[in-house]
């Protein structure tokens, strides 16, 4: 991203996601994922054959099943035969593969979609399966433990305490209440919630995320193409995604450095940022993303209410960069931060800076 | 393999050539809308295929969508329990659990009115007699052992109808 000058103009042209539920058990994948396929192209007034490239994003681990999302493409309409891809990554690294292939030229414009339908397993286990296998993984740590390894890390730093924890908690689900998307809308004083007791130390209910079933599908397009389908589309002035190492016991969990790298390669600080939509799935995360992104005080983060609100794994972070854009497209905002992040306890980091204008 | 070097302190301690981490994890199938109205037909002694609304043909078992086209089947429809074997393979090779007599055949059998095959077992006849184009029609279990699953036919046999021409079925190969 360091030679901008040289870049295609890519903007989100149009954005549609499903109703997040606790669990669709009507539904399989493609009848949950296909009304957001269908809605995201009448958005823009297309059918596949306008679309040059198609990037998906889902893991076969959700499902238990090999080869998965192959069964959701028949939601797509792939035939004639559809230029196509798929990450085992949230969906907002599918978008960054779309982004890129749309940099090369061979397309001006994509459909990106994932969908996380987590109902069919017992999640906190399947989560611990990305987990190094030789070490960590027989251990069967699940994902809320590591989580509350890391809260621990951040109260033990000084970089947040319980209290903080329980405001963003409230905050964020008094936010999705304006959002009919979300699953969890409206939320206790924080007092009120502290007074629970912890589910995995320092961790209480409303640190965690909700399990949800739920799909999200983004259009991308480029230069005019963009500006024939959009009114105003919300341009990608950077994005950018960085990892840590797999092993945690080489991490200061109490630190993202590698949202701090991404922040700084996508132009975060290049301007004002009047919003930020954080996947950050525990309370702890969002003061660690917040403060790796260099964000100021005045930055409202996470109108729709966020992950904390509603949590398909694998498209929780597409959602994000959806959210943010969605806000600049309505003209609610003129430059927005998304960040989307993958793995245990912030291990992988993408940022996304959106801006409107022509 | 590659001899291990272990450290001096080492020298007597045996090298870890490997582990076993043994996992599983548990789901309960979601089959969804469309395969759920299949899958009770087939309780019934009913294979019920459901059709595009665009391009016509009728999916089997149904999963809620034409993969062509990318829309939701719209329409039911009900289809014979008889049908031509489009392709087939002879098993020479015994799966553990698997209680079949070797050597014997699965295939893909094409439902009359169907533009989906089934996969099942084909019975009743010498295994080196099966071929493409074979009338065949489905051997229920007994009613009392009816299930929402294709448990419920034991298998395909043959109806001694002349076979169906090469050009009737070579879209669906």
């Amino acid at each position: 991203m360091r030679d901008r000058a040289r870049m295609r103009d890519v903007a989100v042209v149009a954005v549609a996601q499903s109703h997040h539920v606790r669990r669709d058990q009507a539904r399989n994948e493609v009848e949950l994922l296909m009304p957001v396929l269908h809605e995201v192209k009448a958005a823009v007034g297309l059918d596949q054959s306008g679309i040059d490239f198609t990037c998906s994003g889902s893991t076969d681990y959700l499902a238990g099943s090999a080869f998965s999302f192959v069964a959701t493409l028949d939601g797509v309409g792939a035939y004639p035969p559809i230029s196509e891809s798929h990450v085992e990554m949230d969906g907002a690294w599918a978008l960054y593969e779309a982004w890129a292939k749309i940099q090369t030229g061979v397309a001006d414009s994509a459909l990106v979609y994932s969908y996380g339908k987590a109902s069919p397993g017992s999640l906190r286990d399947v989560l611990s399966r990305q987990l190094d296998p030789y070490y960590v993984a027989p251990l069967w740590p699940d994902s809320v433990a590591l989580a509350a390894l890391q809260a621990r890390a951040c109260i033990d730093a000084g970089v947040t305490s319980v209290a903080e924890m329980a405001a963003i908690a409230a905050r964020s689900r008094r936010a999705a209440a304006d959002n009919p998307f979300a699953q969890i809308r409206g939320s206790d004083d924080p007092e009120v919630l502290l007074k629970d007791a912890e589910i995995a130390a320092p961790l209480r209910l409303h640190d965690c995320p909700p399990i949800t079933d739920g799909a999200v599908a983004v259009i991308l397009a480029a230069g005019d193409r963009a500006r024939e389908l959009a009114d105003r589309p919300a341009w990608i002035r950077g994005i950018d995604h960085r990892i840590e190492a797999h092993a945690l016991g080489v991490r200061d969990l109490a630190k993202s450095p590698s949202t701090r790298l991404a922040a700084e390669a996508a132009g975060v600080a290049d301007g004002p940022v009047d919003l930020a939509e954080l996947h950050a799935p525990f309370t702890h995360q969002e003061v660690l993303v917040r403060d790796a992104l260099g964000l100021s005080d005045g930055v409202t983060i996470n109108p729709s209410g966020g992950p904390l609100a509603a949590n398909p794994i694998m498209a929780a972070g597409l959602i994000r960069i959806g959210e943010a854009a969605g806000r600049i497209q309505r003209g609610d905002a003129n430059r927005a931060v998304a960040h989307a992040t993958s793995g245990p306890c912030l291990q992988q980091n993408l940022v996304c800076v959106l801006e409107g204008g022509a | 393999m590659t001899d291990v070097v272990l450290p001096e302190a080492l020298r007597d301690v045996e090298p870890v050539r490997s582990i076993r981490t043994p996992a599983r994890l548990e789901y309960s199938f979601t089959a969804g809308e469309a395969t759920s109205r299949f899958l009770r037909g087939i309780a019934d002694k009913r294979i019920l295929g459901e059709r595009c609304p665009q391009c016509g043909k009728v999916m089997l078992p149904p999963r809620g969508s034409c993969p062509t086209d990318g829309v939701a089947t719209s329409e039911q429809v009900e289809l014979a329990d008889r049908g031509i074997v489009t392709t087939f393979c002879v098993v020479n090779v015994k799966f553990s659990g698997s209680a079949m007599k070797l050597p014997y055949v699965c295939a893909s059998v094409l439902p009359d009115g169907g533009d989906m095959g089934l996969f099942g077992l084909v019975q009743e006849i010498p295994f080196d007699q099966i071929r493409m184009g074979m009338r065949v029609e489905a051997v229920w279990v007994d009613d009392d052992e009816l299930a929402p699953n294709l448990s419920s036919i034991k298998w395909w046999r043959p109806t001694g109808e002349p076979d169906a021409p090469y050009e009737s079925y070579r879209e669906h190969v």
